[in-house]
C-alpha cells in the first residue's frame, strides 16, 4: 500500500503503471475482487456525476433559496459569448456549480472526496472531456488517479472542512482534479504529482465558514474557482513548469496550517464570511423561517 | 493504521447531500445505533458536539441521523423527509446542543430505547463519510466501521472469550481485530471482533446460544 506520492510515483515506474493502474490494482488486493468488478464500481460512480450535472445545469434550486441557477446562467452565456477566461475553463467552472447546487438541494452526488467539495473532480472531467474525447474506460481512470491522490491527502493529513478547513476540503478536491486532468492529457505520473502541488499551494489556508451552516456560501462558488485552479495547474505542470516544493511536503504543510486553524473557521459558522453582518442575517433569517416550518 | 484505505472511501460514497461528514456520515452513525440496537427504537435523544452542534440545521445532521435511525442509507431518496418518515413510525426524538469540548469536532452522542431496552452510542464522523463508533453503553471502542464486524455483551467470565473464537475457527472465519473491554471484573463485558468476511445467520445463531453470550450486534459494511 502506498503511503505517500512519493512512494505512489515509485511504484508506477517500478511496475511501468499509471497512477490509474496503480490504485485499481490496490484496490482488487484489498477488496479481493476482480479488475472488472473494481472498474464497475467506479463506473456506477461515474454515471452518479454525470447525471449531476445534468440536473444541475438545468437549474435547481436548494431550499435555503440561498444557491441555485448559476449553473444555468454559466450555460447560456457560455452560449451567446466567447468567455473572456476561455470555453473550457468556464465550461468547467458551470458544471462544477452544476454539482454542488445539486448537492446542495439535497440531491444525490458523489463525493469527491467529500459532498462539499464535490464538484472539482467532475467539473475537470466533464469539461475536458469535450477537449480530449476520452473513452469511458479513461473517463474511469480519471476517477482512480483522483482517487489515488486522495487517499494519500486522506490518510496524511484531512479532508474534511471541520478537521483542516476549506484546504483541505476543496483545496485537495480541486487538486486531485489537476493530477487527473495531467495523466488524461497524456502527462507524465511526476506532472501529475507537480500539477497536485501547484493546486494545494495555492488553496492553503483556506477557512471553512459556511453561512448559516449550510453547504452552499461560499462552498459552491469555491469548488467553482478550485476547478478552474486545477485546469490552470495541469496546463502549468504539462507545459514542463515544475513545483519547488515536492506534492508530500505541501500535503505536509496544508496538514500543519489545518492544526493551527481556530475551530471558528473549520465549519462551525462562526468565522469568516459567517460571521460578516450580511452571514449573520442570512443565518439569522434562515433559521426562523426553519422554525416557522416545525 | 491508515484510516482510509479504499479507493471508494474517496471517490464516493454515493449520497443525498449537501455533506459528506453531517449528512451521509450522519446516517450511517444513526444505522449503526439502530443495528446495535437490534430492534424499532421508539425514544432517541440525540446530543450534537463540537461542529456538529453548531451546523447541523444547515447540514440536514438531524434529519440524517433520524433517516439512520430508521434504517435508510446514505443515498436513500427518503432522508429529506425522514422527520415525517419517523412520525408514521413511532419514533419520537429529540436534539440537545452541547457545548463541552470534545476529541473530535464532529461528535454526536446518541441514547435509543423502546421502553425496556435502551442503548447509548458515541459517534465521529471523520470526514468524506467515514465514522468511528468510539463508544458503546460506557465501553470505549474503536470500530472502523472498514470491515465486518461483530459486538458481543457477554458476562465477565473464563471461557467466554473462547466459546466465541471456537465457533469462528470451526466455521473458518478469520479475526482480523479483536478488543475486549469491562466494566469491571465479573460484571458486564464487551467483544469487538473485526472479521475478513460477512457471518451468516447460522453462525449469529451459534454464537447467540454460547456460553456467557447477552447480546450480539453485527456491523456490516
Amino acid at each position: 500500500m502506498f503511503r505517500t506520492v512519493a512512494e505512489l510515483l515509485e511504484k508506477t515506474k517500478k511496475d511501468n503503471q499509471s497512477i490509474a493502474e496503480v490504485m485499481i490494482f490496490q484496490e482488487m488486493d484489498l477488496h479481493d475482487q476482480s479488475k472488472e468488478e473494481i472498474i464497475n464500481r467506479m463506473d456506477k460512480n461515474l454515471s452518479v456525476m454525470e447525471q449531476a450535472i445534468e440536473r444541475g445545469l438545468k437549474g435547481v434550486q436548494s431550499h435555503s433559496g440561498l444557491t441555485g441557477g448559476d449553473a444555468l446562467l454559466l450555460q447560456k452565456y457560455l452560449e451567446t459569448n466567447e468567455p473572456l477566461s476561455g470555453t473550457l475553463l468556464l465550461d468547467a467552472v458551470s458544471k462544477a456549480i452544476a454539482t454542488n447546487e445539486v448537492n446542495a438541494a439535497m440531491g444525490i452526488i458523489c463525493a469527491t472526496p467529500t459532498a462539499g467539495s464535490a464538484g472539482c473532480v467532475p467539473g475537470a472531467l466533464f469539461s475536458v472531456k469535450e477537449r480530449l474525447n476520452p473513452t469511458r474506460e479513461q473517463m474511469i481512470n480519471f476517477l482512480f488517479t483522483a482517487g489515488a491522490f486522495g487517499f494519500v491527502v486522506a490518510n496524511n493529513a484531512f479532508i474534511s472542512g471541520a478537521a483542516g478547513g476549506c484546504q483541505a476540503e476543496v483545496g485537495s478536491a480541486a487538486a486531485m482534479a489537476a493530477a487527473a486532468v495531467v495523466e488524461m492529457a497524456g502527462g507524465t505520473p511526476q506532472q501529475s504529482a507537480d500539477a497536485f502541488a501547484i493546486t494545494l499551494k495555492n488553496m492553503l489556508g483556506l477557512v471553512c465558514d459556511p453561512v448559516a451552516g449550510l453547504v452552499e456560501v461560499p462552498c459552491v462558488k469555491r469548488n467553482a474557482i478550485g476547478t478552474s485552479n486545477a485546469i490552470v495547474s495541469a496546463d502549468m505542470a504539462l507545459a514542463g513548469v515544475v513545483s519547488k516544493i515536492p506534492c508530500d511536503e505541501v500535503i505536509g504543510a496544508m496538514y500543519r496550517i489545518g492544526k493551527q486553524m481556530p475551530s471558528s473557521l473549520r465549519e462551525t459558522a462562526e468565522g469568516g464570511l459567517a460571521a460578516t453582518p450580511t452571514g449573520k442575517a442570512i443565518a439569522a433569517k434562515y433559521y426562523r423561517n426553519s422554525e416557522e416550518d416545525v | 493504521m491508515v484510516k482510509y484505505n479504499s479507493v471508494f472511501d474517496i471517490i464516493g460514497p454515493v449520497m443525498i447531500g449537501p455533506s459528506s461528514s453531517h449528512t451521509a456520515g450522519a446516517v450511517k452513525i444513526g444505522r449503526a445505533a439502530r443495528h446495535l440496537f437490534g430492534g424499532n427504537p421508539v425514544f432517541a435523544d440525540i446530543h450534537f458536539y463540537g461542529s456538529f452542534a453548531k451546523t447541523y440545521r444547515g447540514h440536514g445532521t438531524d434529519v440524517a441521523i433520524v433517516a439512520g435511525l430508521l434504517d435508510l442509507d446514505t443515498d436513500d431518496q427518503r432522508i429529506p423527509n425522514a422527520f415525517q418518515l419517523a412520525e408514521e413510525q413511532g419514533l419520537k426524538f429529540h436534539f440537545i446542543e452541547e457545548n463541552t469540548a470534545v476529541n473530535h469536532p464532529n461528535t454526536v452522542r446518541i441514547k435509543v430505547s423502546d421502553g425496556k431496552e435502551s442503548l447509548e452510542l458515541v459517534g465521529i464522523s471523520v470526514g468524506g463519510g467515514k465514522v468511528e463508533i468510539t463508544e458503546l453503553n460506557g465501553f470505549n471502542l474503536h470500530l472502523s466501521g472498514n470491515h465486518p464486524a461483530v459486538l458481543i455483551m457477554h458476562n465477565d467470565r473464563f471461557g467466554a472469550i473462547a466459546s466465541v473464537t471456537k465457533i469462528l475457527a470451526k466455521h473458518e472465519i478469520n479475526i482480523g481485530r479483536m478488543e475486549v473491554a469491562r466494566k469491571d471484573i465479573g460484571k458486564e463485558a464487551l467483544m469487538t471482533i473485526e472479521m475478513d468476511q460477512k457471518i451468516d445467520i447460522e453462525v449469529e445463531k451459534e454464537l447467540r446460544k454460547a456460553k456467557h453470550i447477552l447480546k450480539i450486534a453485527k456491523i456490516v459494511d
